[in-house]
């Protein structure tokens, strides 16, 4: 499958190469869930600059490995959306409210240490 | 017969009156003089062209009436065309509406017709047959100068669209990593559209992490432009970038709860002032007067 899958710090970051089929889609859902868990990850960044296209199914994929991952306890953020895919996932009839998203890995490193620190506030 | 330029005419009609066609254009040429002084009084008379003096009726007047004469006899209303073309880029600046083209057209029109009435009275035969060749001609060049003038109208018109849609969507950068886009006038599909795309370019390019929309200039807002509105400010979230809308009067407040457009994503601030604060705590700025609760973020 065409998706690196990093271990940095507390966090996971995977990155999307090329295009996916369903089921490669559906094998990353679970595999993530399944990492979040083992690693004892806080946080998950999804990149999927390298596509062209989103189509309704991977955006679902997307939204449904977010709320999965929350679940087990990783915020996720998906970085590298790019311009014309962005106004094309809206105008799908989906809620993305539980996706995070951000410009690139950098970016969203920076949020999900933003939320660690408020979290860790709340938890002292 | 002469070989004439009979480009456009249905063939019938040029076999039977490129002869009558010319003895008719002849003697509008020798009645020249009167004729278009009589076609410039019915026009001051009719009070059309207000917009402009009598010295320039009288001139375009004159120049009108030679191609008017000319188109009659050769049948090519191509010169007039151009000519109508070029007239209407003029004019149309000093406010000269349609009705008034068509109806100097149509008094020239009306002018000639009555002149030839005078000149053939004595022979009924002739008359009726001049009256044959000259009325479909003068019917296609009267056609003719309107569709001109329409035209030129609609492209200066959709120049004017063309400017304006570029002139209305500028995404501004105040600070780093913020971004203005005031929005000014209507907010169709096709412009949301644009407006949508020009605003996400300019948050990669800017990394912005917030961008203030700023409403003030949109006159009235219905489901559709708060659909748009919705769908950009998610489109800006997807790309990293947290967006705020200000400027919404009480008015297009009160429009929005009426129709129960669901508002709830979208953060939204009185005016630009009040948006730009918000920005800037966004942002992690601390704002001076509220420093005790506005704790940094970072």
């Amino acid at each position: 499958m065409a998706v690196a899958v990093l271990n940095q710090r507390d966090y996971l970051i995977a990155s999307i190469q090329s295009d996916l089929s369903d089921t490669e889609v559906l094998q990353l859902r679970d595999d993530l869930a399944e990492r979040v868990g083992t690693l004892r990850a806080r946080g998950l960044i999804i990149d999927v600059a390298a596509l062209d296209v989103i189509d309704s199914f991977v955006a679902r994929a997307l939204r449904s490995i977010a709320v999965t991952a929350r679940l087990r306890g990783a915020e996720t953020v998906v970085v590298g959306i790019r311009p014309d895919v962005a106004i094309a996932l809206v105008q799908f009839d989906l809620n993305l409210e539980p996706i995070r998203a951000a410009l690139d890995v950098d970016e969203a490193l920076e949020v999900l240490d933003r939320m660690a620190l408020k979290d860790g506030a709340r938890d002292v | 017969m002469e070989t004439e330029p009979v480009t456009v005419q249905p063939p019938a009609v040029a076999d039977t009156n490129p002869p009558l066609l010319h003895q008719l254009a002849e003697h509008l040429r020798q009645n020249r003089t009167d004729l278009r002084e009589e076609w410039a009084r019915r026009i001051t008379n009719a009070q059309l062209l207000s917009a402009m003096t009598p010295e320039e009726i009288f001139s375009e007047v004159t120049a009108v009436y030679d191609n008017y004469v000319d188109a009659l006899e050769t049948g090519s209303v191509e010169t007039l065309q151009a000519y109508a073309r070029d007239l209407s880029e003029r004019i149309i600046a000093r406010g000269v509406e349609t009705h008034e083209v068509l109806g100097i057209v149509l008094l020239l029109r009306d002018v000639l017709a009555r002149s030839l009435f005078v000149n053939y009275q004595d022979d009924a035969d002739l008359l009726s047959q001049i009256l044959d060749a000259y009325e479909p001609a003068a019917n296609r060049i009267a056609v003719t100068v309107g569709v001109s003038f329409v035209d030129e109208r609609e492209r200066v018109i959709r120049d004017q669209q063309e400017s304006i849609r570029e002139l209305s969507t500028p995404v501004l950068q105040v600070r780093e990593r913020l971004l203005i886009l005031p929005i000014i006038g209507v907010l169709d599909s096709a412009r949301a559209r644009e407006m949508t795309e020009q605003l996400l370019d300019a948050i990669r390019a800017n990394r912005a992490k917030v961008v203030v929309i700023d409403i003030t200039g949109v006159a009235t807002v219905d489901v559709t432009v708060a659909n748009h509105l919705v769908q950009t400010v998610e489109a800006a979230r997807l790309m990293g970038a947290s967006a705020i809308i200000t400027g919404l009067s009480s008015k297009i407040a009160q429009t929005l709860v009426d129709l129960g457009v669901d508002l709830s994503m979208m953060k939204t601030v009185g005016d630009l002032q009040g948006g730009l604060e918000e920005a800037d705590r966004v942002l992690g700025y601390r704002m001076p007067e509220d420093a005790d609760d506005a704790a940094p973020v970072t």
